[in-house]
């Protein structure tokens, strides 16, 4: 599907942040609903093949989401969520965390902490990511869990559309 | 053993060590210095940053200078627009996911 939609995707190197920014053709309320319950979720956290399995989830202030990562040959890449801060329609914070299917974290990889906004731009809800810390860790994790081939050849393509942008 | 460079940033220390002998050529010995663990763990990550082929070695006397090849460290930029790929994959199959919801909302 082709859209029009606007993507900002900004790598802070020197506070270790990536902010990503997207507009979308939805509602406010419908928008939140598929950041934060955990049937919706699934349908679009993982990239295609790849597919989120969300094991428990508690939206609330303290609360857990516990999922992993579905690789087409049956590959499993567990992380939970730490809710920390929830203003609904608005906000909300929380940690990132890679795990086991135990949500025993792994201690190699540390944690990013994510601060995601909600706003009404119109008709377009547009949603505003900053991820810290330890993302550059969890880049690598995520690379490392097989999204890098299937992306290689996609990214020769946009290469060339980033490098007029430039 | 061939590695690549997200091996060599997944660290860290390495992290910093990178940090460290971006600007300055640096020692083994003056490197290990800047850190609280032992001087065979800073070796360790050494090694595996020179098997990323990110370390210039230059020789002085008795010495090792170890300096950060810096052009290898643009392959993170491409590999940082891997990242942004997962996004731009995710949003749209999040948007398909709207369009679902919203086609149920008017009962289609």
């Amino acid at each position: 599907m082709e859209t029009n939609l606007l993507m900002d995707f900004i790598v802070d190197k020197e506070n270790k942040c990536v902010h990503v920014k997207r507009e979308f053709d939805a509602s406010l309320s419908a928008v939140w609903s598929a950041w934060t319950e955990a049937e919706i979720l699934d349908q679009w956290w993982a990239p295609a093949p790849w597919k989120s399995q969300t094991k428990s989830m508690e939206f609330k202030e303290g609360g857990r989401r516990l999922y992993a990562m579905v690789g087409p040959e049956g590959q499993e890449g567990w992380s939970f969520f730490d809710y920390t801060s929830i203003t609904p329609k608005t906000n909300f914070k929380h940690s990132s965390t890679f795990c086991d299917a135990d949500a025993n974290p792994n201690p190699d990889m540390g944690s990013s902490y994510w601060d995601v906004s909600f706003s009404e731009q119109g008709d377009l809800t547009v949603v505003d990511i900053t991820i810290k810390r330890d993302s550059l860790a969890e880049l690598e994790k995520v690379i490392e869990m097989g999204f890098k081939e299937g992306f290689t050849s996609a990214m020769q393509g946009l290469d060339k559309i980033f490098e007029t942008k430039k | 053993m061939k590695r690549d460079i997200f091996q060599a940033i997944a660290d860290p220390t390495r992290r910093a060590i990178l940090v460290l002998i971006s600007s300055t050529a640096l020692t083994p010995n003056a490197i290990a210095e800047q850190f609280k663990t032992t001087r065979q763990a800073v070796s360790k990550h050494i090694k595996i940053l020179n098997e990323c082929d990110l370390l210039e070695e230059k020789k002085e006397g008795r010495e090792i200078y170890y300096k950060l090849k810096i052009d290898k460290m643009k392959e993170i930029d491409k590999w940082l627009e891997q990242f942004k790929e997962i996004w731009e994959k995710r949003f749209t199959q999040l948007d398909q996911v709207l369009i679902n919801l919203k086609n149920k909302e008017n009962g289609n």
